[in-house]
């Protein structure tokens, strides 16, 4: 048996039942509390958390200064918290300077703002080009930025996670906070969109 | 394992832009069993972050023809790495355990097999 490839020749989903039956009965998992975990990122835990940040850093601007000053502690004021949110730097996007998020090394993301991360995001063609290309990269996910607006690309590293802080676009001005946030898309917190009028 | 809810509108589940979180049910159970391993503080999760890079950079440096990206294939990879390091289980005993059960589908109550104890090695 190859030691370096125990994965490759057993389904993933037979051995990740053996593994889990094995932890279990070691008793160092309790399915029921991985249900609990999986059921939390599956349903609670998402971007419409980022989105009620933005929105709220959009209509107040003393809690924006905080959120731009320590992402982790403003992003905990309004409940959110937890794995992978123990650093979260936010960067604000304006008419000319635009930020975009990514991991090169793996997969780092901020879940309590955001979720788990969509399947491009740990894909390695995106890993790897938007760093390279950001430019190009972004328009092709239908972002077309002017030759004018630096790019800054935002490589997590094993401390930070980054979340952007879109523009709010114009024509909003009259919307409240609760308004705001169903504009707000996951996309514009990774950076790879702008947020849209409605 | 993901109920059907509503994809669009404000009481939409806050996943992600309509895509589902897993592609398929053990991903899920992959994802939280290194989540609840890492709560119930069996590993610091940089050593598991470390351990997850180092799969996927081997795999990104070269891998078998045709065999396409998973990404929840290198996070149980990563896994298991980070078990078998400290001893907790090895993946001797995760391949024995799976082929039992893909030879008894419905034996998910069956133990017979309690040895364990060697064929680590797979470190990073």
């Amino acid at each position: 048996m190859s030691t370096t490839e125990p994965t490759a020749r057993i389904p993933a989903s037979l051995r990740t039942e053996a593994l889990e039956q094995l932890l279990t009965e070691r008793g160092l998992v309790d399915p029921a509390v991985m249900d609990k975990f999986i059921a939390n990122y599956e349903t609670n835990v998402g971007p419409l958390n980022g989105a009620k940040v933005v929105a709220k850093a959009w209509t107040d601007p003393e809690y924006k200064k905080r959120l731009l000053d320590d992402g982790t502690a403003a992003i905990k004021e309004l409940g959110f918290a937890g794995p992978q949110g123990e650093h979260i730097v936010v960067v604000e996007n304006t008419p000319t300077t635009h930020n975009v998020t990514v991991c090169t090394l793996c997969s780092c993301y901020p879940w309590p703002v955001l979720g788990l991360p969509p399947s491009w995001y740990k894909d390695p063609a995106y890993r790897a080009r938007v760093v390279k290309e950001p430019r190009k990269v972004l328009s092709e996910m239908g972002l077309d930025l002017a030759d004018d607006v630096e790019i800054i690309v935002r490589d997590s590293s094993s401390e930070v996670r980054w979340l952007v802080l879109p523009e709010r676009p114009a024509g909003t001005e009259n919307l409240s906070e609760e308004e705001l946030v169903p504009l707000i898309t996951r996309d514009a917190l990774v950076g790879v969109a702008k947020v849209q009028a409605p | 394992m993901t109920a059907p809810l509503a994809i669009d509108g404000p009481a939409a589940p806050p996943r992600s832009n309509g895509e589902l979180v897993f592609a398929e049910p053990w991903e899920s159970r992959a994802f939280g069993m290194a989540v609840s391993l890492h709560d119930a503080g069996a590993f610091e999760w940089s050593q598991f972050q470390a351990a997850l890079i180092a799969r996927i950079a081997a795999w990104e440096k070269g891998h078998a023809e045709g065999e396409c990206w998973n990404y929840y294939q290198h996070w149980l990879g990563a896994l298991e790495d980070v078990l078998a390091a400290d001893g907790t289980v090895f993946a001797d005993e995760v391949t024995a355990r799976a082929g039992e059960l893909a030879a008894r589908p419905a034996g998910y109550d069956h133990r017979d097999d309690e040895e364990h104890g060697h064929g680590h090695g797979h470190g990073h």
